[in-house]
C-alpha cells in the first residue's frame, strides 16, 4: 500500500501550487482556479487521513463532501461577481480593478 | 450527547437559526405577493421579525446552566452562543432599518434574504463546537456577504468591493481549511472539545500544532480584519453599500471573535503561550496600523474602516489576557462596539443619501443642516474614541483592566497611546461637522423615520451602556463563563 506520507506530500505540493497561483496570477478566473487547487489539496488530505487513520468514523468523508459542496457555491458566487465586474470595466485583470485604494 | 433521537433541547438550541430561516422564507414570499410600491414593508418585516425573534429567544430559548452538546455534538447549547446570537440578530435588525430608505437596496427582498442567511451563519459560528460545523457556518456567513458587498451591480465601486472581498475571502478560508484538515489528521476528531484531550493523549509535537494554528489563524484574522490580513477592509468598506459596511464591520467581526475565543481557548490550551505571543504582536500591529493610516483618510467610510481595524486590535488586548475578565471584556467590547459602529455607519448612510458623497469635507456645516444627525454622530464618534460617559469608554477600560490584571502593562500602555491617536481623527471629523461652514447650510438633511428609530435606539443604547454598565457586563460574564 502506498504510504500515507506520499498523499500528504502530494497535498502539500498541490496546496503550494494553488497558493502560488492565487498570489501571482493577474486574471481573476485564474485566481479562482488557484483557490480550487488549494481546496482540492484539502480534500486529498482529508480523505487520506480518513482512510489511513480513522477508517471507522465518518467525519473525514463528511468533511470532504461538505468542502466540495461549499467550494462549488463559492465559485458560483465568485464567477457571478467576476461577470458583474467585467460588465462595468470590460476587464477581469486584477491590476485594472483599482478604483478603491489608499 | 445522543444524535439519533430528537428532543426539545435540540430545537431550542437552534431557535434563533430556525427563526431566521422562517423569516427569510417569509420575506421571499412577501416580495412575490406584495405590489411593487409596498416593498418598503419588506425591511420593516425583517427588522420587526428579528426583534420579535430576540424576544422569543429571551423567553424560551435560554440555555441551561450546564452547557449541552446537541445535533451529534456539532453545536454546543451555551450562553456564549446565545449572547452572540442575540447580538447578531439585533445588528441585522438595525441594518435592515438603515436600508429601508435606499431604493436600490431596501426595496428588494433578495437583499434582506441574503442578510438574514448571513446572520444565520453567524449564529451558527458562535455556537459551533465542531470544525466541520464551523467551516460550514463561516462560509454560510461569508458567501452572502460577498454578494451584498457587490450588490450595486451598476456601481463600479460596489462591484469592485464584492470582487476583492471574494478573492481575499476565498483564499484565506482555503488556508484555514488546510489547517483544519491537518487538525483532523493529527487528532482523528473534528470536535473542538474532544480535540483537547486527544492532543494531550497523543503527545503531539508542539511544532505540528504551531503550524496548524498558524494556518487557522490566517482565516480568523481575515474575519476580524486583523494585521496582516486587513488589506481588504478599507477597499471593501468604502465600496460596499453603507448599511452593509456597518454590518460587515460589526456583526461579521463579532462573529469572527466569537469563533476565535472558542477555538483558541477551548481547542488549544496546550500551546497557549505560543498563540498569546503571536496575538499580542498582532494586536499591537493591528491597532497601530489602523490608527496611523486612519489619520490620512479623506473619505469617512475609509476612515471608519481603519478605525474598525484599530478596534479589532483593542479587542485583542482583552483576548490575550487569558482570564475570565479577559473573555468578559472582549464580549462586552463587541456588544458596545456593535451599537456604536452601527450608529456611526447609520448616520453616514443617512447623510450620503442626501449629499451623494462620503468625503469628510462634505460634512461641513452638518450641525446647522441637521442638528439631530450631527448630535448622533457626536455620540457615535466620541464613543468610538473612548470618551465617558459613552459605552466606548467602559469597554476600553475593561480590556485595559484585563491586560493590567495579567501583568501586561506594556500592552495596556500601547493601547492607551493608540486611543489618543484615535481621538485626534475622530475629533477632526467632529470639527468639520460642528465648526466648518458650507454654502448649503439652508438645505436640511432629513432623517428617514426607520433610520431615525434605529439611530435613536443605538445612541440611547450607547449612552445607557456607558452610564449603567453593570447589567451588560454581567451578560458578557455569563457568556465568558459558559465556554468551558
Amino acid at each position: 500500500m502506498i504510504p500515507l506520507s506520499w498523499y500528504l506530500i502530494f497535498a502539500a505540493a498541490l496546496f503550494s501550487i494553488g497558493l502560488f497561483g492565487v498570489l501571482s496570477r493577474k486574471n481573476a478566473v485564474a485566481i479562482l482556479m488557484g483557490v480550487e487547487l488549494m481546496l482540492n489539496a484539502v480534500n486529498v488530505n482529508l480523505i487520506a487521513f480518513w482512510r489511513y487513520l480513522s477508517f471507522e468514523t465518518m467525519a473525514g468523508q463528511v468533511f470532504a463532501v461538505i468542502v466540495f459542496a461549499v467550494a462549488a457555491s463559492e465559485v458560483a458566487v465568485g464567477l457571478a461577481l467576476v461577470i458583474s465586474v467585467y460588465r462595468r470595466r470590460q476587464s477581469i485583470v486584477a491590476d485594472d480593478i483599482n478604483l478603491l485604494k489608499y | 450527547m445522543n444524535g439519533s433521537v430528537f428532543n426539545v433541547t435540540m430545537f431550542l438550541a437552534i431557535l434563533p437559526e430556525l427563526w431566521i430561516f422562517v423569516l427569510a422564507s417569509v420575506v421571499l414570499i412577501l416580495e412575490l405577493v406584495l405590489p411593487k410600491e409596498q416593498h418598503r414593508l419588506l425591511g420593516w418585516v425583517t427588522a420587526v421579525g428579528l426583534l420579535v425573534g430576540i424576544g422569543v429567544s429571551l423567553i424560551v430559548g435560554v440555555p441551561p446552566t450546564q452547557a449541552q452538546f446537541v445535533w451529534g455534538d456539532l453545536i454546543r447549547f451555551d450562553q456564549l452562543g446565545y449572547v452572540f446570537s442575540l447580538l447578531f440578530m439585533f445588528g441585522a435588525a438595525m441594518t435592515a432599518l438603515f436600508s429601508i430608505h435606499l431604493e436600490r437596496l431596501g426595496q428588494r427582498g433578495d437583499y434582506y434574504v441574503l442578510m438574514l442567511v448571513s446572520t444565520l451563519g453567524m449564529c451558527l459560528m458562535a455556537s459551533a463546537a465542531d470544525v466541520i460545523m464551523l467551516y460550514l457556518a463561516i462560509e454560510t456567513t461569508s458567501i452572502p456577504l460577498y454578494v451584498l458587498a457587490g450588490f450595486y451591480k451598476e456601481d463600479e465601486k460596489s462591484t469592485e468591493a464584492g470582487f476583492k472581498y471574494l478573492l481575499f475571502g476565498a483564499m484565506t478560508s482555503a488556508i484555514m481549511l488546510f489547517g483544519f484538515s491537518y487538525l483532523f489528521g493529527f487528532t482523528g476528531t473534528t470536535n473542538l472539545y474532544a480535540l483537547v484531550n486527544l492532543v494531550a493523549q497523543k503527545q503531539l509535537s508542539p511544532l505540528l500544532l504551531y503550524g496548524v494554528l498558524a494556518l487557522i489563524l490566517a482565516g480568523f484574522a481575515f474575519k476580524i480584519s486583523a494585521f496582516p490580513f486587513h488589506f481588504w477592509a478599507p477597499d471593501v468598506y468604502a465600496g460596499a453599500p453603507t448599511p452593509i459596511t456597518g454590518f460587515l464591520s460589526t456583526a461579521s467581526k463579532a462573529a469572527g471573535f466569537a469563533v476565535l475565543i472558542r477555538v483558541l481557548w477551548v481547542g488549544f490550551p496546550a500551546i497557549q503561550p505560543y498563540w498569546v505571543y503571536i496575538l499580542t504582536g498582532v494586536s499591537i500591529a493591528t491597532m497601530t496600523i489602523g490608527n496611523l493610516l486612519a489619520l490620512a483618510q479623506r473619505d469617512i467610510k475609509r476612515l471608519l474602516a481603519y478605525s474598525s481595524i484599530a478596534h479589532a486590535g483593542y479587542a485583542l488586548i482583552g483576548f490575550v489576557a487569558v482570564s475570565e475578565l479577559g473573555a468578559t471584556s472582549v464580549i462586552f467590547y463587541l456588544i458596545v462596539y456593535l451599537l456604536t459602529n452601527l450608529a456611526a455607519f447609520g448616520t453616514v448612510s443617512v447623510f450620503e443619501k442626501k449629499s451623494g458623497s462620503s468625503e469628510i469635507a462634505a460634512f461641513a456645516g452638518l450641525s446647522r443642516r441637521s442638528p439631530w444627525l450631527a448630535m448622533m454622530m457626536l455620540v457615535a464618534f466620541l464613543s468610538l474614541a473612548g470618551m465617558p460617559p459613552f459605552g466606548g469608554f467602559v469597554i476600553k477600560f475593561a480590556v485595559f483592566a484585563a491586560a493590567v490584571q495579567r501583568g501586561l502593562i506594556g500592552l495596556a500602555v500601547i493601547g492607551v497611546l493608540n486611543s489618543i491617536v484615535g481621538l485626534y481623527y475622530y475629533l477632526t471629523v467632529l470639527k468639520v461637522i460642528y465648526l466648518y461652514r458650507s454654502e448649503e447650510e439652508q438645505v436640511a438633511v432629513p432623517i428617514p423615520e426607520a433610520s431615525l428609530l434605529a439611530l435613536a435606539v443605538l445612541c440611547i443604547g450607547v449612552i445607557v451602556m456607558g452610564v449603567i454598565a453593570a447589567p451588560w457586563f454581567n451578560i458578557a460574564t455569563l457568556g465568558a463563563r459558559a465556554m468551558w
